[in-house]
């Protein structure tokens, strides 16, 4: 017996190495990736909107351009496509003035809780709807009976007006709570939104040009 | 009411007095997740209950708050209980240890009563560092974080001190280092970025290589452990499957988190890798499962062999909830998983109920299952029982909550597959399309089948509390006599 040999398959010095080796493995992979990952999705810049360089996440003053969630043929789904300028609450946002309102709506969402009803990026509570593409969504744009029951002229002032007092203008018997959001702060989230609606989400959510063609077409029938 | 899970017969063991005032505030909590789970499930049928008073957010806030405290409460119970037998040291530093569970239990109270009263802030800096971040799970304001990381500290130390004072066994070095980077994790989501991809980048470190990595290895070392006290497995059998469970768990479950970096900003490279690991992690939840079996029907053929009869497990109700722990953890967290995780389906499924009816089902059974067992360990040995069988009240208990959970599961899926057909792959995922599928009766029908499951779990809760603070002294009784 004293000379038989064991199976190394039933050894635990052999498992317990083998585990330290895929867990490093893993781990190292993991870092590395992530080392690229983070430099893919840090803020673009200012000269990068004016040069027409496409960033997954881009800079702040996004808020100053248009727009759009467009079906790309060779990715196979809809990316963000940055357009022409826009102004947005009525002007054209330094770089200074839009990297703080960006900070002030960020810090709002955090402060307000939205996750904890609302999905970002598809992440949060499921009890409200996503804001990844809110921004597009056609209920605000023109014509949008969202926009319309604010009384307001444009998609940012219709939100703002929205996310001051909410409970004024309930859409469903669901609604959203008056959070006590100011006038600026109702701004910046209405920045912060629509710099997240230019973010490059590998076509997330699918099918939500969808609703803005058939909104185009002539209204939907989700109403 | 929960003095009588009380510690009397420990003869002196610090580390399992400690580690029973850990599981006294886990329970309390658990029961709070609950409440609260319920308040968020009327207002999904009842959109004007507690408005503008407790709102839905809040209730949320708190359920999955106290949700992951309590876990991690009874996590930490588990292993200073499990310290003494393991390393055949008493506990180092039992005075400051317990210092450090005031302060802690002091500050988890002050941080739920803010998030009850106080609820949101201004959108200052301020807001983050006293009232709530508002990031998902980890809600706790920046004050707390810091408090946390202290007393997590305190613990560490403590039992890593104890570890090198005694032996080293397999179980406890995996637990030491599981608790090391499971402890470091958490400063991954302690800062701000007004960059939302950056922001969720981050946060998914902490809360994916918690759940479906640090988490997992932590019960897979708490199963190794049970097993060889309750019913006497061999010790080089477990902990050479404990190695090959981390190797799978680790090698799985580290680039699975891949599959949380679909959507959020990140580069396409991530569907590849996202669903190559994330489809082999019910992998080790499969081997978990095989084990805890297996190891039980050898033990009971080797006495059986030996011409004794009767059952080898000394402690029933934990033994329960330790195969329920095996059934859930495969179901809730493997095929629950498997269900929504390759990219080609999670486009349409990411941010519907499917997330929350997987959720639910993978936090019970992979997690409070095996954890509520670890309660009964602490009964048994609290009041010196020399076998523990189940009453009547632990079998109403782990039955109602099984069913209510496994029912819960079952309504939020069908509201989950509802969504992703009507909101998502119909109507495109806008505001009107959002409640648009909300408002179909299939769906309102799931969510009413989800409270009532709620409730049905919340009675089982009930029945479990009553039996953890009468089946010591019974027991007892029953022995003595």
């Amino acid at each position: 017996m004293a000379n038989r040999k064991v199976s190394v398959w039933s050894s635990i010095p052999f498992w317990r190495r083998s585990a330290a080796w895929v867990t490093g493995f893993a781990t190292m992979l993991l870092i590395w990736l992530s080392f690229d990952t983070l430099g893919q999705i840090s803020m673009g810049t200012d000269a990068d909107l004016k040069n027409g360089v496409t960033k997954r996440v881009p800079a702040p003053t996004v808020i100053n351009y248009k727009i759009d969630y467009k079906m790309d043929a060779k990715r196979g789904h809809e990316v963000p496509v940055i357009g022409e300028k826009q102004p947005f609450f009525g002007k054209e946002w330094s770089e200074q003035e839009a990297a703080d309102l960006l900070h002030l709506g960020k810090l709002t969402s955090q402060a307000k809780n939205c996750m904890n009803c609302h999905t970002l990026l598809g992440n949060g509570a499921y009890f409200a709807p996503d804001l990844t593409k809110a921004w597009l969504d056609p209920a605000w744009q023109n014509g949008g009976a969202l926009q319309g029951m604010t009384g307001k002229n444009t998609v940012e002032e219709a939100m703002a007006e929205f996310l001051q007092h909410p409970s004024q203008y309930p859409t469903h018997a669901r609604m959203m709570p008056n959070l006590g959001i100011t006038a600026d702060e109702a701004k910046g989230l209405v920045a912060f939104l629509k710099h997240m609606s230019s973010i490059d989400t590998n076509g997330f959510p699918r099918n939500f040009s969808k609703s803005v063609e058939t909104f185009k077409a002539g209204g939907t029938h989700a109403k | 009411m929960l003095n009588s899970i009380k510690t009397n017969e420990f003869a002196g063991d610090k580390g399992k007095e400690l580690g029973m005032m850990y599981f006294r505030v886990a329970i309390i909590l658990f029961g709070a997740q609950l409440l609260m789970g319920l308040i968020a499930a009327i207002q999904f049928l009842v959109p004007g209950f507690l408005f503008e008073l407790f709102d839905f957010s809040v209730a949320r806030m708190v359920h999955i708050n106290a949700l992951v405290v309590w876990m991690l409460y009874a996590m930490i119970g588990s292993v200073y209980f499990m310290l003494s037998d393991e390393t055949g040291e008493q506990l180092v530093h039992a005075g400051l240890g317990k210092l450090a569970f005031w302060v802690l239990t002091a500050a988890v109270t002050v941080v739920v009563l803010v998030y009850i009263f106080v609820q949101v802030g201004a959108g200052t800096e301020a807001t983050i560092w006293l009232i709530n971040e508002g990031r998902e799970y980890i809600e706790a304001p920046r004050w707390a974080d810091i408090g946390i990381v202290v007393v997590v500290l305190i613990f560490y130390w403590n039992v890593f001190m104890t570890y090198m004072k005694g032996q080293k066994t397999g179980i406890m070095t995996v637990m030491v280092a599981d608790l090391l980077a499971l402890a470091g994790l958490y400063l991954a989501g302690m800062w701000f970025t007004d960059n939302i991809s950056m922001d969720q980048f981050w946060w998914w470190w902490v809360i994916h290589l918690w759940v479906e990595a640090t988490w997992e290895v932590f019960v897979g070392t708490l199963a190794a452990y049970a097993l060889i006290k309750i019913i006497g497995a061999k010790r080089e059998i477990v902990e050479m499957w404990l190695w090959i469970e981390v190797l799978m768990l680790f090698g799985s479950g580290i680039l699975g988190l891949g599959h949380h970096y679909f959507w959020i900003g990140t580069p396409e490279y991530w569907w590849e890798i996202g669903a190559l690991f994330s489809a082999l992690e019910p992998v080790p939840l499969v081997a978990m499962f095989v084990h805890v079996l297996y190891d039980w029907g050898k033990e009971q053929g080797i006495a059986k062999a030996e011409g004794k009869t009767g059952s080898v497990m000394n402690n029933g109700p934990a033994m329960a909830w330790i195969v329920t722990n095996a059934f859930g953890n495969f179901l809730g967290a493997g095929i629950w998983g498997f269900f929504h995780t390759l990219p080609q389906v999670n486009i349409y499924t990411h941010g519907t109920q499917f997330t929350a009816a997987h959720g639910h089902l993978a936090f019970f059974g992979a997690y409070a299952t095996i954890l509520i067992g670890m309660f009964y360990m602490g009964i048994q040995y609290a009041y010196g029982i020399k076998e523990l069988k189940a009453t009547f009240k632990s079998k109403m208990g782990i039955f109602l909550i099984t069913f209510g959970v496994v029912g819960m599961t079952i309504a939020l899926t069908i509201a989950g597959y509802e969504q992703v057909l009507v909101e998502r792959a119909e109507l495109g995922g806008g505001w009107n399309a959002f409640f648009a599928a909300q408002e179909l009766p299939w769906y309102i029908q799931a969510q009413m089948w989800r409270a009532i499951m709620g409730v049905v779990t919340f009675v089982g809760f009930i029945y479990l509390v009553l039996d953890l603070v009468t089946i010591g002294k019974q027991a007892k009784a029953a022995q003595a006599a």
